[in-house]
């Protein structure tokens, strides 16, 4: 559909204050985590080479992880480093941070982009179905299986799936990672138990979402208006309910994107997978501090750029958005 | 043979009767209109035609389009005729509209809901209607969103989509009642004219005498789901043989017994009073500027006076209402009662506050739903340093209750126990009981059906006479301004563009825009003695 | 729907008399090791099993109820005590810039998920129950800014609060009186949901080392331990994961049970 020009400038408009607001919110998350950080008793460097260091060996260490400057001037580099990719060094393994995860992301990133998929491809039509047989015998029992998805924790499901479908049927293995060099599908049949396990109490309050937005459209005026054009119930749904009820939807999408990152870390930990969840303990434990602030800030960058990306579908779907702030 | 023929109507919904032995004929080229006050069933009765009723409505009698009767078809029928055969425009233009979908799509699908027409031919048919509404699309291009458009346009959009197909049968459910007065008369005239123009038959639901009036060939009037009288329009009107359409025709050209004014001495005064709003910034690097809602007023109102201060939405009239309140700044000029600022230094000036009040439109809105009526009415109290306790309150609004027709014992009660009159009549005491000299009434009685409008219109100047009040009565309906004002005052975009005593305005309105207000409103003259 | 409030009542008071009847009774010392009747399935002695050292799994679920109320509840506390202030204190002002840097600041923590909030503060504090109370604590701010904020928006529209500011008052009073009253059901609501959202993520936290450390037991860490036993002792995994699915659900239910009975058009998100 073409908008007319009023339109198009009012999208960029839209968009450039969406975009200001994502540089802001990154720049006020980044000093968040440096400071907290910084408030972690203990030097790093006199952590790694024990209490008996001598003192010009501890220097020279100190000036080798970038230590040896100022917080202000620390803050910098760091910022400015990770904006070219160089998210400094790591304290334990003397290697550099982005290669251990760029190494780690790419079982990350595709475990949340599998489950965010597989909990919207359940959720959406589990929602519309329940929806459309309101107080039904289906609605009843899509209901109930949410009631219980929402309410069960996902590294315990992920247990009880590596029970069932490693352990007793041994469709899959219970852990680890076969990595990408083995070919895509090796790859993401180790990736398959854990993003159902996280996919689906993610599904389970999408699509009670979904259900709840898709009712509460029935009920607009406008619905009784395309109704009364001759359209039956199920057409006015799918024409005109549907694209009105994604809004609410969008924003949980958004919102659960979070959760996914947050769930991924706990899920990575029951299939001993190779991700940024297990860097980060390991390096929590090792006090590998520049390991744990990047990935933080990593995880924190992609809620964020979610949420933008949302607020994007927000005005491509709500023509009204386009106009206003 | 009749184009619409319903028997016997009955409904009800969940058990509880709707509607009883309804029935209407509509001929071709013909316009009824069912009239009666909220709660009657008129509109159940359009949605019955439709057969868009609620869940758990059950249905008994015959309703017959062009001889075919529709309560046995099925759905799927149903939804083959719902637009093609008749076709239905809402009393909400704001949301009777999709808000993500273009005016064309929407007017589009009606036609092509229909089946069998090419997208090329459905977009012709579509501009050709919207023209015939009113919108031509060099001024209103399909790819509008309703939101870019007025609440006039937007029902004219909905008129559009309703008579795409040519039907046979229009349906109006309050078509004007959202709008405003000059919106609603070129509404009217555009129904009218596609009655005429098209020979269609029209149903017409709505609580307006006047409009009726002015519009419809024949008339049905209902109470509680009954007919009590129908017949041509002109007969009716004329004859009103049962007492209810008597109390319908009486209540709506109530005139109101008041008191005569007191000797001029000023009370408020309102001074070169200018309001600006910040505008959303629209554009990047260019200043959004401001909106100047109120623009350079000026008018004094004398104590015991009745003013009325009439205009369109938009005019600024609520917002110079907030300013008089001292609820907002103002950016210029001076409001003061008996002398004293209403505003001072960022602050409303509580001295002034005591000796003004307020009455609004909402009878639900405007109590808080948890507070019982006596915590209600003694809120103004905080504004008393020391407010009455023990026997001289409860004594206080005991008698201010009684004052406005209740009963003492209503004060332990909760606001959801009341009709719409008595909430209304809540709300007079709330503004009575610090005994102000000014109360402005916020289109206090707008909200109400015709013969309760009449009852608090009678209770106002009763409590005028009683307690020397002075009114400032802002309204969008001329007809109840005209009933209970002494001076009018009426504003356009910000400014007073008129002001005078009120019959003189009416009878010889001197503003090109007083005198299209005033042309547009539908007046309900009195049928008995005819002036043609 | 009546039965979903009382079946939701139902779980939930089981669930907390478990943990109230822990503190003067147990069936065992619930720290109490017993390496001979390790890993027992449940039996007459031993209700609901033993673990790998032997341990009463029904006394440390008991016990383990108090440490999920505990850091539910003072999380919720948290997130009530500032997050509803300042969703009033955003509506009142509403549009203004204060309205603006409180929302903005709460989409700020949004970005932050309670896991990583608790990862940030075990880095400086080392890990321990406090964080977890204070990982879901901090994230419950926003979300009761936003539900407080929107709700209070839609009561300051109406025509009562017009009224109130004639009568000259000011917008914290009109916020305790006629705003907090009008919307104190839907918080109510909310507040159930966010205590069941608590013990769910108080058992993940646990779980991965970051929230009750031993001696104290948790849910949780009673799964981390079931772990590597899962396939010889699945009774270990599946008894504190029923637990935890029927309190959330049990408060799930009365959440849902408790908002009809209310009023049927209350709006909650449960996010």
């Amino acid at each position: 559909m073409a908008w007319s020009a009023p339109n198009l400038s009012g999208m960029i408009f839209y968009t450039l204050k969406r975009l200001i607001s994502l540089i802001l919110s990154l720049a006020i998350a980044s000093l968040v985590i440096f400071a907290v950080i910084e408030i972690a008793p203990g030097d790093p460097a006199s952590f790694m080479l024990g209490v008996n260091a001598r003192p010009d060996t501890l220097a020279a260490l100190q000036a080798e992880l970038g230590l040896d400057v100022s917080k202000s001037e620390r803050y910098v580099n760091w910022v400015s480093g990770m904006l070219v990719g160089d998210f400094g060094t790591s304290y334990q393994y003397r290697t550099p941070v982005s290669g251990m995860i760029a190494d780690r992301l790419w079982v990350s990133l595709p475990l949340a982009i599998f489950a965010l998929l597989l909990s919207t491809v359940i959720a959406i039509p589990a929602g519309i179905f329940a929806a459309s047989r309101r107080g039904g015998p289906g609605d009843i029992t899509v209901m109930g299986a949410t009631q219980l998805g929402v309410a069960i924790p996902n590294f315990w499901f992920a247990m009880i799936l590596v029970l069932i479908f490693a352990i007793n049927l041994q469709w899959f293995r219970s852990g680890g990672f076969a990595g990408w060099d083995e070919g895509l599908w090796a790859g993401l049949h180790s990736l398959v138990l854990p993003a159902i396990a996280l996919a689906l109490p993610q599904a389970a309050i999408l699509a009670r979402v979904m259900r709840s937005a898709l009712l509460d459209v029935l009920g607009e005026d406008y619905m009784r208006t395309a109704r009364a054009k001759g359209l039956t119930q199920r057409q006015a749904l799918w024409k005109h309910g549907l694209r009105n009820a994604m809004i609410p939807v969008l924003t949980i999408l958004g919102l659960q994107f979070a959760f996914l990152i947050a769930g991924g870390i706990i899920i990575e930990q029951v299939f001993y997978l190779p991700g940024l969840g297990r860097l980060i303990f390991q390096s929590i434990s090792a006090r590998d501090l520049i390991v744990v602030e990047s990935i933080v800030m990593l995880l924190v960058f992609a809620v964020i750029l979610v949420n933008f990306l949302v607020d994007l579908a927000y005005a491509a779907v709500d023509p009204r958005l386009r106009l206003r702030t | 043979m009749n184009l619409l023929k319903i028997r016997d109507l009955n409904l009800s919904i969940s058990g509880i009767p709707i509607l009883k032995d309804v029935s209407i004929d509509i001929a071709q080229g013909q316009i009824m209109a069912v009239t009666g006050e909220s709660g009657s069933g008129k509109s159940m009765t359009a949605l019955s035609v439709m057969q868009l009723l609620p869940k758990g409505s059950t249905v008994s009698g015959d309703i017959q389009l062009n001889g075919i009767a529709l309560l046995p078809l099925t759905e799927q029928d149903m939804c083959a005729r719902r637009g093609k055969d008749i076709g239905m425009v809402f009393q909400e233009p704001m949301t009777a509209l999709n808000p993500v979908k273009t005016i064309g799509a929407q007017v589009m699908e009606t036609i092509l809901i229909h089946g069998k027409t090419s997208r090329e031919a459905a977009l012709t048919r579509a501009k050709e209607v919207l023209v015939r509404v009113g919108l031509p699309s060099d001024q209103f291009p399909l790819s509008r969103y309703p939101h870019e458009l007025s609440g006039g346009q937007r029902q004219r959009v909905v008129i559009a989509m309703a008579i795409a197909l040519r039907p046979r049968l229009l349906i109006a459910d309050e078509p004007t009642t959202a709008l405003d007065v000059t919106t609603q008369a070129q509404i009217l005239d555009l129904l009218k004219g596609l009655v005429k123009d098209d020979g269609m038959g029209m149903l017409m639901i709505t609580h307006d005498l006047a409009v009726v009036a002015n519009l419809a060939d024949a008339i049905c009037v209902i109470r509680n789901g009954e007919v009590v009288e129908s017949g041509p329009t002109q007969t009716v009107l004329r004859e009103r043989n049962h007492p209810y359409t008597q109390k319908l025709f009486a209540a709506s050209r109530h005139v109101v017994d008041l008191p005569e004014p007191q000797k001029p001495a000023p009370l408020l005064e309102v001074f070169s009073v200018i309001r600006n709003y910040r505008l959303p910034r629209r554009k990047l690097f260019t200043n959004p500027g401001a909106f100047r809602a109120v623009n350079d007023v000026s008018f004094t109102i004398d104590k015991g006076e009745r003013v009325g201060l009439v205009g369109e939405s938009g005019c600024g009239k609520s917002t110079l209402t907030r300013a008089i309140l001292g609820l907002e700044a103002i950016q210029g000029g001076s409001i003061t009662l008996d002398n004293i600022p209403v505003f001072t230094k960022n602050k409303p000036n509580l001295d002034v506050r005591r000796k003004m009040q307020v009455v609004f439109q909402d009878p639900y809105g405007s109590f808080n739903p948890r507070h019982r009526v006596e915590r209600i009415v003694t809120e103004p109290f905080h504004l008393w340093d020391e407010a009455p306790v023990g026997q001289a309150r409860n004594d206080l609004v005991a008698e201010t209750l009684t004052a406005v027709g209740l009963s003492p014992e209503d004060a332990n009660k909760y606001p959801h126990q009341f009709s719409g009159g008595q909430r209304q009549r809540i709300a007079i005491a709330r503004a009575l009981i610090t005994r102000p000299e000014l109360i402005l009434l916020d289109e206090a009685v707008s909200a109400l059906d015709v013969s309760v409008r009449a009852t608090i219109l009678d209770l106002l100047a009763d409590l005028c006479r009683s307690y020397g009040l002075t009114y400032l009565f802002i309204s969008h309906d001329l007809s109840v301004v005209r009933s209970i004002t002494d001076r009018v005052l009426v504003m356009k975009d910000g400014h007073i563009v008129e002001e005078g005593q009120t019959e003189a305005v009416f009878a010889n309105p001197k503003h090109p825009y007083t005198q299209s207000l005033i042309d547009a409103a539908p007046v309900l003259t009195d049928f008995a003695t005819p002036t043609r | 729907m009546k039965h979903t409030l009382i079946l939701g009542l139902l779980l939930s008071a089981i669930f907390v008399a478990a943990a109230a009847v822990s503190f003067i009774w147990t069936p065992f010392e619930h720290t109490a090791m017993n390496i001979p009747a390790k890993l027992q399935g449940p039996n007459g002695t031993h209700l609901l099993g033993t673990d790998h050292f032997g341990r009463d799994i029904l006394s440390m679920i008991m016990v383990g109820a108090r440490t999920s109320i505990a850091v539910a509840l003072v999380a919720v506390g948290i997130g009530m005590c500032l997050g509803i202030p300042l969703g009033l204190w955003a509506a009142a002002r509403n549009g203004s810039w204060m309205d603006e840097l409180i929302m903005r600041s709460n989409d700020l923590i949004f970005a932050f998920p309670s896991l990583v909030i608790a990862i940030l503060i075990t880095a400086i504090l080392g890990a321990g129950a406090i964080n977890a109370i204070i990982a879901i604590g901090i994230f419950n701010i926003p979300v009761f800014a936003r539900i407080t904020r929107g709700a209070a928006l839609s009561i300051w529209e109406r025509e009562f609060i017009l009224a109130a500011r004639v009568a000259g008052k000011n917008a914290v009073r009109i916020s305790i009186e006629h705003i907090v009253p009008n919307i104190l059901n839907l918080l109510i609501v909310q507040g159930t949901i966010q205590f069941s959202l608590g013990i769910l993520a108080e058992a993940g936290l646990s779980y991965v080392g970051l929230g009750a450390q031993p001696p104290t037991p948790s849910w949780g860490r009673m799964l981390a331990d079931a772990q590597t036993m899962v396939s010889i002792a699945p009774h270990m995994a599946l008894v504190p994961g029923f637990a935890i699915i029927f309190t959330v659900l049990g408060l799930n239910l009365m959440g849902d049970g408790l908002r009809d009975y209310f009023d049927p058009k209350l709006r909650v998100s449960r996010v």
